[in-house]
């Protein structure tokens, strides 16, 4: 009998284990927008964030041979994109709908651009984290601490993030500042400067994905290898209304049927492959609908002047 | 005035050195490829654009070559494959099955253009097909994977249910039963020929559920590289990808499509082009195989017996008895499958736990 409970636990976790790192991009990215949205920006360039990311963190590792130096390029990268973006949209006012889309096609391309010479490079990768006694539990041990470094890295920072959010004075005045910009400006707060903080963690969250998926994820480059994941980021938010919390369940929800669908293929269950791809989009649909019929729910959670511009009156 | 005049002396010299150096190129042949994927992907395109370089190296006093990249399947080809043809390429090679019925709308439009299309099987007075017995070098892997595999379970990780996939997988499955009868192979298919990330993704998930050996028909080396993470071994795929996984390749099938290019653009420079069907396998080298690695002498030996009478034509891998999986026997014993049954192969052979995708 403990042999039986044995082998379906150990047929169950390493399916798992690959969940966890697919949904490693989609934490941090999310995490990003997360925080962004929250102080009312929205930026539709994750998707441009991360490829920029991505490009400029294997470069960077395939030229210094060092992969930490590359992740640290890919965050750096992601947040002078959004940059960017905070300058149009914040400073000079452009509507933030289509300066994130325009932001999200220009990654798009430069990223392809930057890339054309490090097709088919390869870097050395950056090994799972072995703890010792710890990653010798059996099951357990694997499970909880056998992933690379960054696995851990996006769960703190999203853990870090929901805490900052309800419980830090910074977090609650950035609350404020999504959730009523007038008020928070007329109480002294610097909306522009708080903002701009918001939109540039978002792009270090967004390039840090990227680099996590061309450094350590699949080590190599290739054009539009994000293949849309910062487009799920941006529903991730929205699935979660709002919550840290529910980001990761959704993201290891999201990364995880990705994952569930290939197993169900490989176990020769006979599930149409294209069924099961269009799931985490049914249930991003589903929530949306539930939440949209409470709305008290939604005025919790979704920032107030999400997308608005704001121009200080003196 | 003189700055006029000036001016209009330096147009005209920008002009004229413009048309010279026009007419110098428009003296040598053109010669276009369409690309499904970067020639950087070190896998399908990267064996293409072997072959492009080698028209380069060997006309290149005669031929001028171009390509286009990252060509998606589907309208975009015909336009893709429509500009090469309206800029003067007189010979042009569309790389991937997907490329067949925009090839042909071309080829309809510009009759004095020769097109090539590779693993196709419509032909027109203009269009050629050719494609390489790649299921010869299945079957060789399909032995070392029998002979190696301690799980006893292959990883397959397939790119579309056509017959060019499919005929892959069942030659597989038979070099691997040759060797040891109760071989499984799990099957996952992608829907895509390049998605690195989702390629890494299907070989985790393969290994997950216990395979100890993974082989792909997708072009990027992601899945080898997620293979030589977990320490097992893997295949590469239409090109020696040892580079990327040391410890990890057994052997890799290569296209070498190099002679053939040759071939066909020497035809069309000495006007004795014309169409036909090219399906060459070990024996002429179009199809061959990276150095045996990471492998006990004996599989090494037993492979390149297996490939020395594949090549010698001793030996067919779809030699009967061959029965699908309803157990119904589709090549009798002593006979081996034609080459239409091959071209057009659309089941599984017994043993493959899979259910074919529609």
């Amino acid at each position: 009998m403990t042999e039986l409970i044995l082998a379906s636990v150990l047929t169950v976790v390493p399916p798992i284990m690959t969940m966890m790192t697919a949904a490693t991009p989609l934490v941090f990215a999310a995490t990003g927008e997360l925080i962004c949205e929250k102080s009312g920006v929205l930026n539709l360039g994750v998707e441009g964030m991360m490829l920029i990311g991505a490009v400029f963190g294997f470069a960077t590792a395939a030229v210094t041979g060092s992969a930490s130096l590359g992740l640290l390029a890919a965050a750096v990268a992601g947040m002078l994109a959004s940059l960017i973006f905070a300058v149009l949209t914040l400073t000079l006012l452009s509507n933030q709908v289509a300066t994130g889309l325009a932001l999200t096609i220009f990654g798009t391309g430069l990223s392809a651009l930057v890339g054309f010479d490090y097709v088919g490079e390869t870097i050395e990768r950056i090994g799972t984290v072995h703890l010792p006694f710890l990653s010798d539990i059996p099951v357990i041990g694997r499970l909880v601490f056998g992933h690379d470094p960054l696995v851990y890295l996006g769960i703190l920072v999203l853990l870090g993030s929901g805490w900052f959010l309800n419980h830090s004075r910074w977090g609650m005045v950035l609350r404020a500042v999504g959730d009523s910009d007038v008020s928070a400006h007329a109480i002294g707060y610097p909306v522009v400067a708080i903002r701009f903080a918001a939109v540039s963690f978002g792009g270090l969250m967004a390039g840090l994905g990227g680099g996590y998926l061309s450094l350590i994820y699949t080590p190599l480059w290739a054009e539009n290898m994000t293949a849309g994941r910062g487009w799920i980021a941006l529903a991730l938010v929205v699935f979660a209304s709002w919550r840290p919390g529910r980001v990761l369940f959704g993201a290891i929800l999201f990364g995880g049927i990705t994952i569930a669908q290939l197993n169900a293929q490989a176990a020769g269950l006979g599930i149409p492959a294209a069924f099961m791809s269009m799931l985490p989009y049914i249930a991003t649909i589903v929530v949306l609908v539930l939440i949209s019929r409470d709305a008290i729910r939604i005025r919790l959670n979704a920032p107030a002047c999400l997308g608005k511009p704001f121009r200080a009156e003196r | 005035m003189k700055y006029l005049a000036k001016l209009a002396s330096v147009g005209l010299a920008v002009l004229l050195s413009f048309g010279l150096a026009y007419s110098a190129s428009a003296d040598k042949l053109k010669v276009g490829f369409i690309y499904i994927g970067p020639p950087g992907d070190h896998g399908w395109t990267y064996a293409h654009d072997q072959g492009r370089l080698m028209i380069d190296n060997m006309l290149g006093d005669h031929v001028e070559t171009t390509f286009v990249e990252g060509v998606p399947e589907g309208p975009d080809a015909a336009r893709a494959i429509a500009k090469l043809a309206e800029t003067g390429h007189k010979l042009i090679f569309t790389t991937s099955f997907g490329y067949m019925e925009p090839t042909l709308k071309v080829a309809k439009r510009f009759p004095d253009v020769h097109f090539e299309h590779a693993t196709g099987y419509q032909r027109i007075d203009n269009v050629s097909t050719y494609s390489a017995r790649f299921y010869e070098g299945r079957y060789v892997q399909g032995v070392i994977a029998g002979k190696i595999s301690k799980s006893g379970v292959i990883g397959y990780i397939a790119s579309f249910p056509i017959p060019e996939v499919v005929r892959g997988i069942n030659a597989f499955m038979l070099g691997a039963q040759s060797v040891n009868p109760d071989m499984k192979v799990k099957v996952v298919w992608v829907y895509t020929w390049f998605d690195p990330p989702k390629e890494a993704d299907a070989a985790k998930v393969l290994m997950d559920q216990g395979a100890d050996i993974i082989t792909q028909h997708t072009d990027s080396t992601a899945a080898l590289q997620a293979a030589a993470e977990r320490g097992i071994h893997a295949f590469g795929q239409a090109s020696d990808m040892i580079q990327f996984a040391p410890d990890t390749q057994l052997t890799a099938i290569i296209d070498n499509w190099g002679p053939y290019y040759v071939k066909r653009t020497a035809d069309v420079l000495m006007g004795t082009w014309s169409s036909g069907d090219t399906w060459d396998g070990m024996a002429p080298g179009m199809v061959t195989m990276a150095p045996f690695t990471n492998m006990p002498t004996d599989v090494a030996t037993l492979a390149r017996e297996t490939m020395e009478s594949i090549r010698s034509g001793a030996f067919h891998p779809f030699a009967g008895p061959i029965n699908n999986q309803a157990g119904e026997e589709v090549v009798a014993a002593g006979a081996v499958a034609d080459d239409g049954m091959l071209a057009g192969m659309n089941f599984y052979v017994q043993g493959i736990d899979d259910k074919l995708p529609e």
